[in-house]
């Protein structure tokens, strides 16, 4: 029998909220993030909506002395674990160093840090380039940041799966508690809202290009035109439910199952693979479909890959079903944030026994989904399901129990 | 041939934008002959500093002088002897 | 219930001084070195102008003109050895079951050369804040989020299972093949193909390790510019290249009767917690990597014939890698043979992991341990056994191979011949 490892601490840095109590008043109400990108000015770009993070002032929460050297999404990821490890009661002195350690995903690193030192390179010249550009833009940094901030030298890592990293990273998380050790800082925090990352997002031919908050990511919907990207993520602390329960550890709930696939290269015909990642965490947690009291969708608004969605949870759990949501519709698509933003949606749904809204699409009754509306659904929710998906055809479905 | 002068004052403030500073230092204290340590900074921001302190005022700090000026007044020292200002500090 | 063991049957080496394993391993067991003057860019506004690159054309190594447009160099690379390692293997992946088949590619930075031109060109040399997007290639978003790494090698070998890009900086190709075996034994996979990929000479790497006079200077004798463990050391020579395995289930390979070069026995990653990019002399965390991963190997540190050391050629790894060989494995440190590849084709950050990997099991394939070339000068502070200069003869049946990076990352890695009594 495999540990059960659960989630004692969640921190959150979201479009809608700012900390978990903020995001899930937020979310719970149906209230967005969404709104016209103030970072820089979009109006020369075919997508201006963003989700972006308000009022978060790193000075307030972090020393002086890590600003000159941290990208934004560092210093939200640092800050986010802080949090996430006052939630779950923990005080890093309090461990052996060797039995904590940090997994988290990127999707794009410290990619405005990264614009800033390409800028100066191309424009003043190769010595105006940062000492702080050789680790500040890399993918490994928010791992390694969080690793030094608190002390952590057990087994670190870093995966990048585009969007679906951030249950990679948690799943990998349990596979470093399954092989012993006693806590593991995981899941992610991603923002790229700058020109460049901005240029380089609209390559990827994702982006809607709508200008009404309300009308510009449509997942299920007929009108559905691509999605507005955001930043952020959450912060997991995870222990081995053991651990947990011994220093009395309040548990949001288990990371119970995880399955992850690739698709097979476009135009050879093979099918998606969510429906096989799906089934795989739903064996691997020895859940039936039946058992499975919502879906949290990836939502992709791009009207085939709905289509491949829809397709996978018909099959798997038979026509309507089961719930489907897609909170994520207040806050854009936080690249590897947005699934641990999930799962932490999930464990909070438990908590209240109610599954948070869906905003403004209206899904095509073709899809066949329950897809839950605007208003939160009263419910009691016992399992959860996770999906998430990245360019190039990642994807991976992670189960979530609440506490026993 | 240069007339600029390397002040304390530049000191701290390239310091400030460079590396930030330590909420338990005071750097409008009396710093001359602290450790740069001491002050908060190891080597990597002092190579950030010493970096910007190259460009701004267009010399070449030797490899080992951020390591052979281990305070602000040898730094200082270092500084204005590229620029060709003799000045006590 | 027995876990499951895992082991190479398969690689593929693109490095410095010539594409494909066969020149990677003439390269070392000759002692030859593959760094040189930049050639790529203009090196002279750069403080170090050395530079191990490949000569890599890569519609000879089978690449259609739609995947070099559309691939970062570094993606290039990693599918031409994912593809040869496949082949080396001699496994016909068609007859298992996709879902079963995964991939893992390690990368410290990605596509950062497309990055960087790219940047140049929609920021027009850097004259635009607002860069415009109507000049950017229609791939760029594949150079944004480096898994696009991973995609293109499941689609080169045929995989549908797990499949992702680990990037834990310079430890990433150790990680990354670490992580593939992780999947193997937990019974999440039965094939990995899984190794890492760096292709980041480029002006805007040089310059940040410029910056922090991390890379040598010494462009006056390129060919000898990489020293680790040499007294006259005095920084690291950036390379690039790729190195990927195919990984099986022992059982299973047997069953093929597929060759196999080596098990991988032993993995463990810890973190200093200490600074991004320095490191304490003490090696206490490298120490306790090697020490986990020869306790998950079942080994004794004196059945260690051989290690693979970091060995980048920075006064401060050489110290701090020394401390962790003594304190790991005590007084057998000093009987054991180490050395630095990295003498003969550079560092390339995030590849170079799985390219010592493969060192490794190579050596164990010959019985030579590789040397540390332009070893001339000893350090005192360096007291072990460093092979200097010459390959050497020598039974080799297991080996360690360790990595640090930025992050403060520290891995280590323990391969064995399957069929040794401890097991």
């Amino acid at each position: 029998m495999s540990t059960r490892v659960v989630v004692t601490g969640l921190g959150v840095v979201s479009p809608n909220g700012l900390g978990t109590e903020d995001f899930w008043a937020a979310t719970r109400s149906g209230k967005s993030g969404i709104g016209r990108i103030t970072r820089f000015d979009p109006s020369r770009y075919p997508a201006r909506l963003a989700g972006e993070i308000p009022g978060f002032v790193a000075e307030e929460h972090l020393p002086n002395r890590l600003l000159p050297q941290t990208d934004r999404m560092t210093r939200l990821a640092l800050v986010a674990t802080d949090w996430a490890l006052a939630d779950a009661g923990m005080v890093p002195e309090d461990l052996p160093a060797f039995d904590m350690g940090v997994v988290t995903a990127s999707h794009s690193g410290g990619f405005e840090f990264g614009q800033n030192e390409l800028r100066k390179l191309w424009s003043l010249g190769s010595r105006h380039v940062s000492a702080y550009q050789s680790f500040a833009w890399f993918y490994a940094v928010n791992s390694g940041q969080i690793s030094i901030r608190n002390g952590m030298k057990g087994p670190s890592g870093v995966v990048v799966s585009d969007q679906a990293g951030g249950l990679d990273a948690v799943a990998q998380a349990r596979r470093q508690i399954r092989r012993g050790t006693a806590l593991i800082v995981s899941g992610a925090v991603d923002a790229s809202i700058c020109p460049w990352g901005w240029v380089a997002q609209l390559a990827g031919d994702r982006l809607s290009t709508s200008e009404e908050p309300t009308r510009a990511y449509l997942p299920f919907d007929g009108e559905a035109r691509g999605h507005v990207p955001g930043e952020g993520g959450a912060i997991l602390i995870l222990e081995s439910e053991e651990a947990a329960r011994v220093r009395g550890a309040r548990i949001h709930g288990e990371i119970a199952g995880y399955g992850a696939t690739i698709d097979p290269p476009p135009g050879s015909g093979g099918e998606a693979g969510l429906r096989r990642a799906l089934e795989t965490a739903l064996a691997d947690a020895g859940v039936r479909p039946e058992e499975v009291d919502v879906v949290f969708a990836d939502a992709a608004a791009i009207p085939e890959l709905d289509r491949t969605e829809a397709d996978a949870l018909n099959t798997v759990f038979g026509r309507g079903a089961v719930p489907v949501t897609a909170p994520k519709t207040m806050t854009g698509r936080l690249y590897s944030g947005a699934a641990p933003l999930d799962l932490a949606a999930a464990f909070l749904a438990m908590a209240d026994g109610l599954i948070p809204p869906t905003v403004n699409t209206e899904p095509l009754p073709e899809y066949g989904l329950d897809l839950v509306g605007p208003q939160p659904r009263p419910a009691e929710v016992r399992t959860a399901v996770v999906l998430a998906r990245g360019q190039g055809g990642f994807n991976s479905a992670v189960v979530v129990r609440a506490p026993r | 041939m240069s007339t600029k002068e390397f002040t304390l004052d530049d000191l701290k403030r390239i310091l400030r934008d460079s590396a930030g500073a330590d909420e338990a230092v005071d750097l409008d204290g009396d710093i001359l002959d602290a450790g740069f340590e001491e002050l908060g900074y190891e080597s990597l921001a002092l190579l950030e500093t010493g970096g910007r302190i190259e460009r701004e005022f267009d010399i070449t700090l030797d490899d080992d002088v951020l390591v052979s000026a281990p305070t602000p007044r040898t730094l200082i020292a270092a500084v204005n002897n590229l620029l060709g200002t003799d000045v006590a500090v | 219930m027995t876990e499951r063991r895992v082991v190479i049957t398969g690689m593929e080496v693109l490095a410095p001084g010539g594409v494909g394993t066969e020149s990677f391993w003439n390269l070392l067991s000759e002692g030859r070195t593959a760094t040189r003057g930049i050639t790529f860019f203009d090196p002279s506004p750069f403080r170090s102008r050395v530079a191990a690159e490949i000569d890599f054309v890569p519609e000879k190594h089978g690449l259609s003109p739609q995947e070099v447009r559309r691939m970062d160099r570094a993606a290039q690379f990693a599918v031409v050895a994912a593809r040869g390692a496949v082949a080396d293997s001699g496994i016909e992946l068609e007859g298992y079951d996709p879902y079963r088949v995964g991939v893992t590619v390690g990368s410290a930075v990605g596509a950062t050369m497309g990055l960087d031109e790219e940047y140049r060109v929609v920021s027009d040399g850097g004259r635009l804040d607002l860069v415009d997007h109507r000049y950017a290639v229609p791939h760029l978003y594949n150079y944004l989020v480096p898994s696009s790494f991973a995609v293109e090698v499941a689609w080169a070998v045929g995989a549908q299972g797990p499949s992702t890009v680990v990037s834990t900086g310079c430890t990433s190709g150790i990680d990354s093949v670490g992580h593939a075996v992780e999947l193997i034994r937990e019974g999440s996979a039965d094939v990995m193909v899984a190794g890492s990929s760096d292709a980041p000479i480029s002006p805007i790497t040089m310059a940040c390790f410029d910056a922090i006079k991390a890379t040598t200077p010494r462009h006056d004798e390129p060919d000898r510019a990489s020293r680790p463990f040499d007294g006259t050391r005095n920084g690291f020579v950036l390379g690039e290249g790729a190195a990927v395995f195919v990984l099986e289930e022992l059982d299973a390979a047997r069953r093929r009767g597929a060759h196999i070069y080596a098990e991988v026995a032993g993995y463990a990653t810890r973190s200093n917690a200490y600074h991004m990019t320095g490191l304490r002399p003490d090696g206490v965390e490298m120490a306790e990597a090697i020490r986990v991963a020869l306790d998950e190997a079942r080994m004794d540190p004196e059945e260690i014939d051989y290690i693979n050391a970091h060995g980048s050629g920075t006064k401060q790894n050489d110290r701090h890698e020394t401390a962790a060989f003594k304190r790991s494995l005590g007084r057998h440190a000093y009987r054991t043979p180490v050395s630095s590849i990295k003498s003969m084709v550079g560092h390339s950050l995030g590849a170079i992991g799985s390219i010592e990997i493969a060192a490794s099991a190579l050596a164990m394939e010959h019985n030579v341990v590789p040397p540390t070339a332009n070893l001339r000068t000893p350090d005192p502070e360096c007291d072990l056994d460093y092979v200097p200069l010459t390959a050497r003869d020598q039974l080799t049946d297991a080996v360690l191979s360790v990595g640090s990076g930025f992050g403060g990352f520290q891995s280590a890695m323990v391969l064995a011949r399957p069929e040794r009594s401890a097991a």
